[in-house]
């Protein structure tokens, strides 16, 4: 009997993620000088249960991988082998390449063996240097630095494709029609010649192969990738194709050359033939290589196809602590318990058990809250899931960058929603990028303007009531205002005689289109700018600021809700309507009668808020409410909210209460609609609207 | 009623001789007009009640009601189709139709003055929509079908319930 091992593959891959990634925070911390073995300890047993794992599923390719680099490691952990920064690079770059390994196998795909075979040598390397390294001490530092040359090198090759691996081969689409076969063809005769020539690699195309009972076993259903690698002239492999020429669609073109020139297509039938490989979108028959060099066929169409399989693989579960379901299932029972209480009551009901009754509702609403609380608890996951990958990156690009800079994680625990841990990545990416490219300094500038050699960049989680807050806090160069302004009046963005705050010319970096770098470079600088960050943060129901000293630093905060699918809101009346108002951006309400209004020439109103004239939105009219009472459009409540980093009051009729309010999508069964963010449902049952601030502003002001 | 009972036996008739070609509608009022909707993409009927009014859209889209937990917009056919307005009595019903393809579905009430039959109409009988006639813009009609000599107008709900700026909301 056997059992569906595919069942389980799902929580194999998550744990294999999940021990890379403490592969990787663990080789990152490795201190050259004093090496901690716990930490080794801990690398190895990630290593061991991937080879363990994949040995089991018997993805062989990834066990084999595995154990190499658990040999290199045990010797490590044995004190046999020194550790040194080459010999951990080189770890690193395996840690990737496991990565690469296993999400291919994930989704199915086949995985880049040049790229395994890279790593694998580069490995091997290490380890046969490890086998002089048991011998005197000073040869063995020789044999290092020699070493280190190569290592060094090694993850360049890697980013650019090592050229001289790929060049020598061809890369064959070869899709025969039906009837090669009744010409007395055979394709693996073909294939026997080719893999004469060199090491052929084959990928079979089925889709097109008919259900059992329609099939023609004399007709030729199948088609082929084909990839062979070796010295070998192009005449040579058409010599090869050369009888099946007219009975087939193929398609040949030069490993390492196919992403440059447009591909050079061989067709022998004039005549067009239904099917042709490059067309076919079926994701598991085509070949897909991770470096966007080498791919040779529709690399958008794959890449977005491989995107949605990540996206979606990532969508469909969660871990959630032990401890939280305990809760959870608590909280049920207690409800249970509760719902058979009121049961009781009700069955032989008299007028003497009201108090009873009472009780019992009052009860059921606690566990309900209780129970809702601890369900929204299970969405919430630590921040580090994000946080975990920066210290990757920060290595890398300041290395890159010749930069030294340490990061600092601080509040890795702070909990968040899972939609916010998952969108909130990007961004973060982003600003992290731009703080290590444009924040912190050269270290020779850092020690000339008097500042340590190595750069810090802080990253700092926090609650803030019913807030999170992520600060990126750097020490590097800060903002320089004078530029910024310069920089705006340059592009036309402000005009030049204006007055800005410090607040407002710092929000000038949100603008589309703004960069203060003077030169691009490719770690930030390009397209994606921190108008899409400010925009993405926004989406999430949050808001950025920036506070900047020149010369001494940069701290950029983002502002988030703790949870998207709920939110504390402040109902108020407007005509017969309800809306909500988050919570969260209102400063405070004032009753006002309509005399305290400035009138602005032709349009528009102000009201003094102590010295300060803030515009006035009249929901009323802004929404086109003629319902209610409109002799109370004389006095009303002014909401001052702030939206977009500025103030501005909300006139409506009356403040109706605060409640929390579960957020539904008016976009699943119809539109955006402008000023509304979303909607929920009232007590009553009926349907209010959430105002979305920032965007009331901007609609306002058109 | 003996004739309807005949007409009955017909449609019947085309129901067990041609399954493929017979269609059900459910067939609604509209003033002094009859229309249908295929009743496959009816999820279910409803008495109206109030709506949340939504700003700043055209007037058929008459606001969002809570179906159950979902926010379900309502639209006004009568509006839609610029017919004279009915005021909402508790006998006005609402429609609620599915809409969209098989990535996703939209569900979306439409008000109209009542409901009348369900009908089974053979695919080969039903005409194409002439020019004019009709108060409807051709664009929601899929075609005339004549039942117990009433002529009903079949509306293609995919076309009906396209809101317009749906896809440019973008600013």
């Amino acid at each position: 009997m056997s059992i569906d091992m595919s069942q389980f593959h799902q929580v194999f891959f998550e744990e294999c993620f999940e021990g890379l990634e403490a592969m990787e925070s663990g080789l990152l911390t490795l201190d050259m000088g004093d090496i901690d073995s716990e930490i080794i300890n801990t690398i190895f047993r990630g290593a061991h249960s991937i080879k363990g794992g994949s040995g089991t599923f018997g993805f062989t390719v990834v066990a084999e991988y595995t154990h190499i680099m658990e040999t290199l490691l045990d010797e490590m952990r044995d004190g046999r082998r020194k550790v040194t920064q080459p010999a951990v690079d080189v770890l690193l770059g395996s840690v990737d390449c496991l990565r690469e390994m296993l999400t291919a196998i994930q989704n199915e795909q086949n995985v880049n063996n040049a790229s395994v075979e890279k790593h694998k040598t580069a490995l091997e390397v290490v380890l046969n240097g490890g086998s002089v390294a048991e011998e005197p001490a000073l040869p063995v530092e020789q044999e290092f630095t020699s070493e280190n040359i190569s290592f060094n090198d090694a993850p360049d090759v890697d980013e650019e494709e090592s050229v001289g691996l790929e060049e020598q081969g061809w890369k064959i689409a070869f899709c025969p029609y039906l009837d090669l076969l009744k010409t007395g063809n055979d394709p693996v005769r073909l294939f026997r010649e080719l893999n004469e020539l060199g090491e052929l690699t084959t990928t079979v195309n089925i889709q097109d192969v008919p259900g059992f009972y329609e099939l023609d076993p004399e007709e030729c259903n199948i088609s082929w990738d084909l990839k062979v690698v070796g010295d070998i002239s192009g005449d040579e492999i058409r010599e090869i194709f050369n009888w099946v020429e007219g009975d087939c669609e193929m398609e040949i073109q030069p490993l390492a050359k196919a992403a440059k020139l447009p591909p050079v297509v061989k067709k022998i039938d004039p005549e067009p033939t239904p099917v042709i490989i490059p067309n076919n979108p079926a994701p598991k028959s085509v070949e897909v290589k991770p470096k966007p060099v080498t791919e040779t066929k529709k690399p958008d169409s794959q890449d977005s196809d491989n995107e949605a399989a990540k996206t979606t693989a990532k969508a469909s579960s969660i871990r959630v602590d032990t401890d939280k379901i305990d809760t959870l299932i608590n909280m049920v029972g207690e409800v249970v318990i509760t719902q058979s209480m009121l049961g009781l009551v009700g069955e032989n009901f008299s007028m003497d058990k009201v108090g009873q009754l009472k009780r019992g509702l009052a009860q059921l609403e606690r566990h309900t809250r209780d129970l809702q609380q601890s369900v929204m608890n299970i969405r919430m996951l630590p921040i580090s899931f994000v946080f975990s990958r920066f210290p990757r990156l920060v290595h890398d690009i300041s290395s890159k960058l010749d930069k030294k800079i340490v990061l600092k994680l601080v509040g890795e625990n702070t909990e968040v929603d899972k939609a916010v841990v998952e969108l909130i990545n990007d961004p973060l990416v982003h600003l992290i990028r731009n703080s290590l490219d444009h924040g912190i300094e050269m270290p020779a500038d850092r020690v000339a303007a008097g500042k340590p050699e190595t750069g810090t960049i802080e990253l700092k989680a926090y609650h803030r009531g019913g807030h999170i807050v992520i600060e990126i806090i750097d020490d590097g160069r800060g903002l320089d205002k004078d530029k910024l302004l310069a920089k705006a009046i340059e592009k036309g963005l402000i005009e030049e005689n204006n007055l800005l705050t410090e607040k407002q010319i710092f929000e000038l970096i949100f603008m589309p289109g703004f960069s203060t770098a003077e030169q691009l470079t490719d770690i930030s600088g390009r397209g994606v700018g921190m108008d899409v960050v400010r925009r993405n943060i926004q989406s999430l129901g949050g808001n950025i600021e920036i506070i900047s000293e020149l010369g001494k630093g940069t701290t950029i905060a983002i502002h988030l809700p703790l949870t998207l699918a709920i939110l504390d809101g402040q109902s108020v009346a407007v005509g017969d309507e309800t809306y909500i108002v988050p919570l969260v951006s209102i400063i405070e309400s004032i009753n006002i009668t309509e005399r305290m209004l400035n009138k602005v020439a032709g349009k528009g109103e102000t009201f003094r808020l102590r010295n300060e004239y803030l515009p006035v939105i009249r929901m009323r009219s802004i929404f086109n409410v003629h319902s209610g009472n409109p002799t109370k459009s004389k006095e009303g409540v002014l909401v001052v909210v702030e939206g977009q980093g500025e103030l501005c009051c909300l006139l409506v009729d009356e403040l109706l209460g605060q409640q929390q309010v579960v957020i539904k999508s008016l976009e699943a069964n119809y539109r955006r609609v402008e000023g509304v963010s979303g909607a929920t449902i009232l007590g009553d049952g009926s349907v209010a609207l959430i105002l979305d601030v920032p965007g009331l502003v901007r609609f306002s002001i058109r | 009623m003996a004739q309807e009972a005949e007409n009955k036996d017909i449609d019947q008739y085309h129901y067990s001789r041609n399954l493929d070609n017979a269609v059900q509608y459910l067939s609604f009022a509209l003033g002094k007009e009859e229309y249908g909707v295929d009743i496959l993409r009816v999820q279910e009927i409803r008495s109206w009640e109030p709506v949340s009014r939504i700003p700043n859209v055209p007037c058929y889209e008459k606001g969002v009601v809570n179906l159950r937990g979902s926010i379900v917009p309502i639209l006004d056919l009568r509006e839609r189709f610029n017919l004279s307005k009915a005021e909402y009595t508790p006998l006005t019903v609402v429609v609620v139709l599915q809409t969209g393809d098989s990535n996703k579905t939209r569900i979306m009430g439409v008000v109209v003055d009542s409901v009348s039959d369900v009908i089974s109409v053979d695919k080969t009988e039903i005409q194409s929509a002439p020019d004019f006639g009709t108060k409807v813009s051709n664009e929601f009609i899929n075609g005339l079908v004549s039942v117990n000599e009433r002529m009903v107008m079949l509306l293609d709900v995919d076309k009906l319930l396209k809101l317009e700026e749906l896809d440019q909301d973008e600013s």
